[in-house]
């Protein structure tokens, strides 16, 4: 497998003096050509500094990023984002089928082909029949689709995505889930997935990169033995998933962290707040039937 | 039926109003204040009683009204297309607000009526005059807004513009501008209303045709009447303008969520 993008002795610093944040420091790593990679980190790690390195969105401090073997100074055109926030990503004022014609307007791209472009990447991810709608006019799940849709419409060489199932319910994300490894199935995509969600990370990878706490470096690069058709109840049952998860989870929370000491309560203490809590609901409840 | 009563809750105070000033002048009887009865013919008198090759319209209309509107909205369209186009650009670059930012904030202090002497000695008492009165007054609430628009484009968007590579022009017609319209749209407003008192008072000294000096000159005939009908034909003008404004509006922002609810609120504050 060829590397499709390979980022080496990557180092992000915020400011100068001493106040200057590192942010991820002494990162190396490479997605191979139709891989789908999953980079998982503790909140506040540097995710999305890396992320933002990659897209070309700021210029790191040291190290290089390069897609198919050219080195990235500016935002690369056969990239595309999908951002967590959809509704701050996707333009109101644009039609869901403009939102998805948008980035290709600049492409040379004739009107024909745009409009064909459009209707099958918005097949792909079944909203064929939501064309000629707002975004807002759609659920949360709806939109973040339409980003999807929009990423694919590129026919991008990597597609970057920012915790993009962060801001959905629980049952949106499963099905969106499903939904990324059909499609990337089906275009033979490159994929790299920021998450803090360990479940999905293994759920969804074939490959998940942990991360330290920040300034974020690499820990380890696990290979998911799972198979490739995946499904939201047997693949979360399997040893192999369970196992892997957890050894995802002891690899995030074993890494040291003594600025931070995490007050764990005790056994007394979580007695007492079971009986406090067991107290309200009580108390609630005679208000209920009293009422 | 609901459509019925949502027009008369939006007249019916009106109509109260015009019948309590109807009783309050009759009662009065003060040449000053012509009951509505006897503005309304004089409404008809001045605007209306032309021939109908003209649609009935009286010569009035084309010596002082037409003249009028035409300086107004020339006035108005030339500080629009300035004052958005440089709005937008100083909303956008990264310092320009900051170096311009005391200028435009005295140059917007100072009112605009105190030039008209200036504007007078510089470009005489014709059209021009008049004209540059009117932009320069109405062109800081339409940039200042537009700079602030522009600015408030929130990053998301931004990151998604610039990761998709998309040229300069894209990025200001397709991202900025819509951004920034519903406030655009607001200095519009604001300075319609600002260039119809412009428009009058440029024609109150040193003005042969327009709106303002047929009020001067009904006045120094003491022609109340008719001094009386121009100042509503004024209040007409401004609310059919700003009718006007607001349908254009309701279009362009069609895209807008709460559009709707915005559109009842505006409608019954007329």
């Amino acid at each position: 497998m060829t590397a499709m993008l390979d980022v080496a002795e990557l180092r992000h610093t915020y400011g100068s003096g001493p106040s200057a944040h590192t942010a991820v420091q002494n990162l190396t790593f490479t997605v191979g050509t139709g891989e789908l990679a999953c980079i998982v980190g503790p909140s506040g790690c540097g995710k999305t500094t890396l992320l933002r390195c990659i897209a070309g969105l700021i210029r790191p401090s040291a190290g290089t990023v390069s897609l198919h073997g050219d080195l990235i100074d500016r935002t690369p055109s056969d990239l595309a984002v999908v951002f967590q926030d959809y509704s701050r990503s996707l333009f109101p004022w644009l039609s869901v089928r403009g939102n998805v014609e948008f980035p290709l307007r600049s492409r040379n791209i004739s009107k024909s082909e745009r409009r064909r472009r459009s209707a099958e990447a918005l097949e792909s991810v079944g909203l064929s029949a939501a064309a000629a709608k707002y975004p807002w006019q759609l659920s949360g799940g709806m939109q973040q689709r339409v980003s999807i849709a929009r990423a694919l419409a590129c026919q991008p060489s990597l597609l970057l995505m920012d915790e993009p199932f962060a801001s959905v319910d629980a049952q949106t994300r499963f099905e969106l889930e499903d939904l990324l490894l059909r499609v990337r199935r089906e275009h033979e995509s490159t994929v790299l997935l920021v998450t803090h969600d360990i479940d999905e990370s293994v759920y969804l990878g074939d490959r998940v990169l942990v991360l330290s706490k920040s300034p974020a470096s690499i820990v380890a690069d696990l290979t998911v033995d799972l198979p490739a058709n995946r499904d939201q109840i047997t693949t979360r049952e399997s040893k192999n998933f369970v196992a892997l998860r957890g050894e995802v989870a002891r690899l995030l929370h074993n890494t040291p962290a003594p600025e931070t000491t995490v007050h764990r309560p005790t056994a007394a203490e979580e007695e007492a707040a079971a009986q406090r809590f067991l107290a309200a609901e009580r108390s609630q409840r005679s208000e209920v039937t009293k009422s | 039926m609901t459509r019925f009563r949502g027009f008369a809750q939006r007249w019916i105070v009106f109509v109260c109003v015009l019948v309590v000033w109807e009783l309050a002048t009759l009662a009065a009887q003060s040449k000053f204040f012509p009951p509505p009865t006897e503005i309304a013919p004089a409404i008809l008198g001045i605007w209306f009683s032309g021939p109908a090759s003209q649609l009935f319209l009286s010569d009035a209309v084309f010596i002082h009204v037409l003249p009028s509107l035409g300086r107004l909205l020339t006035g108005w369209l030339g500080a629009a297309v300035i004052g958005i186009t440089a709005g937008l650009a100083l909303g956008r670059s990264k310092h320009g607000l900051e170096y311009f930012g005391p200028v435009l904030a005295f140059l917007r202090s100072i009112p605009p009526v105190l030039l008209l002497p200036f504007f007078m000695v510089l470009l005489g008492i014709e059209a021009p005059q008049k004209i540059a009165l009117i932009a320069f007054g109405t062109l800081w609430p339409i940039l200042l807004n537009s700079a602030d628009g522009a600015r408030s484009v929130d990053q998301v968007k931004v990151d998604t513009a610039k990761s998709f590579g998309v040229p300069r022009r894209q990025w200001i017609l397709m991202v900025v501008l819509p951004a920034a319209l519903p406030k655009i749209f607001a200095g519009l407003r604001v300075s319609l209303s600002l260039a119809l008192v412009l428009m009058v008072i440029s024609e109150l000294v040193g003005a042969v045709t327009g709106l303002g000096t047929q009020l001067t000159d009904f006045q120094r005939q003491y022609d109340y009447a008719n001094m009386w009908a121009l100042i509503i034909l004024l209040g007409v003008l401004g609310y059919g303008l700003n009718s006007l404004l607001l349908l254009v509006e309701r279009r362009v922002l069609s895209w807008q969520p709460t559009r709707n609810v915005q559109a009842s609120t505006v409608k019954a504050g007329g």
